[in-house]
């Protein structure tokens, strides 16, 4: 299973470490398009219960925690991934007033626009004025969070 | 699709499919290891040029005005940097890992998210 054994610095393993990656992107893509995360309509109807309550995405939502629930199960018990040495995982356990007051104005901003980073960036590469002017306010929003915290 | 993708990173790349986090640190400079980075966000982007082109139904109208959907983007940006990530990270990964902060963040921008949809639904 494991094509680096140590690190991946051929330009033949850095090659494929990159195609992967795009294929997996277009793959998470296309899953954000068919599942309808990519609609604020959808998006919308479902965290309003109040205006015609639609509460597919849950189903969504739920399908893909528990493949990943499984399968990162799996893949813990590998020593490392394919392309690198060791897994990058997140390790902070602390509730801080940051990750709060982040979770409560990202769900604002999603329950306002109907749109969240992924299916933001899929949209305006599909070409929509209002999706495109979401990413670039998006950009702008994370560049302003990265100089208030420097 | 998606749980099947984000598997799929973690187990070739050691990495969470988190798209705030992927896109956010490319707007960093200390960040070193750009390249599977840019090709994943790539692989997004060709998904939605995919679509416009195969089946442009499928990428939904957006529900508000411009204004709106600027104030919308920023809030988004900064408060998932902020937050340390979104509905991929937190939601999907979070989540099927089992992580606390991500269980916390996933119930807090649900429910921002319902109460701003529901005013919004009854103003428009």
């Amino acid at each position: 299973m494991n094509i680096a054994s140590t690190t991946c610095d051929t330009a033949g393993c850095k090659a494929i470490n990159l195609v992967i990656a795009a294929v997996i992107g277009v793959l998470f893509g296309g899953g954000l398009i068919i599942s309808g995360m990519t609609d604020p309509a959808k998006i919308v109807g479902f965290l309003d219960p109040l205006h015609g309550w639609d509460p597919s995405l849950a189903f969504v939502m739920g399908g893909a925690v528990l493949v990943n629930a499984l399968a990162f199960r799996r893949i813990r018990q590998h020593k490392h991934p394919w392309f690198d040495v060791k897994f990058h995982l997140p390790t902070r356990k602390d509730i801080d007033r940051q990750l709060l007051a982040g979770a409560a104005l990202f769900g604002v901003g999603w329950g306002l626009g109907g749109l969240c980073p992924g299916p933001g960036l899929v949209s305006a590469a599909a070409g929509g004025t209002h999706a495109i002017a979401f990413v670039l306010a998006m950009l702008a929003g994370m560049l302003l969070q990265h100089r208030s915290s420097r | 699709m998606i749980g099947a993708a984000s598997a799929l990173l973690l187990l070739t790349h050691g990495r969470i499919a988190g798209i705030s986090g992927i896109t956010g640190s490319l707007l960093q400079r200390s960040t070193s290891d750009r390249g599977w980075r840019l090709a994943f966000l790539g692989g997004l982007v060709a998904a939605g040029l995919i679509a416009a082109v195969v089946h442009p139904q499928a990428i939904g109208a957006s529900v508000r005005s411009l204004p709106v959907i600027i104030i919308a983007g920023l809030l988004v940006g900064y408060g998932t940097r902020l937050g340390s990530g979104c509905t991929s990270g937190h939601g999907v990964c979070g989540i099927s890992r089992l992580s606390t902060r991500s269980v916390l963040a996933v119930a807090t921008f649900m429910a921002t998210g319902a109460i701003t949809a529901m005013i919004a639904g009854g103003l428009s």
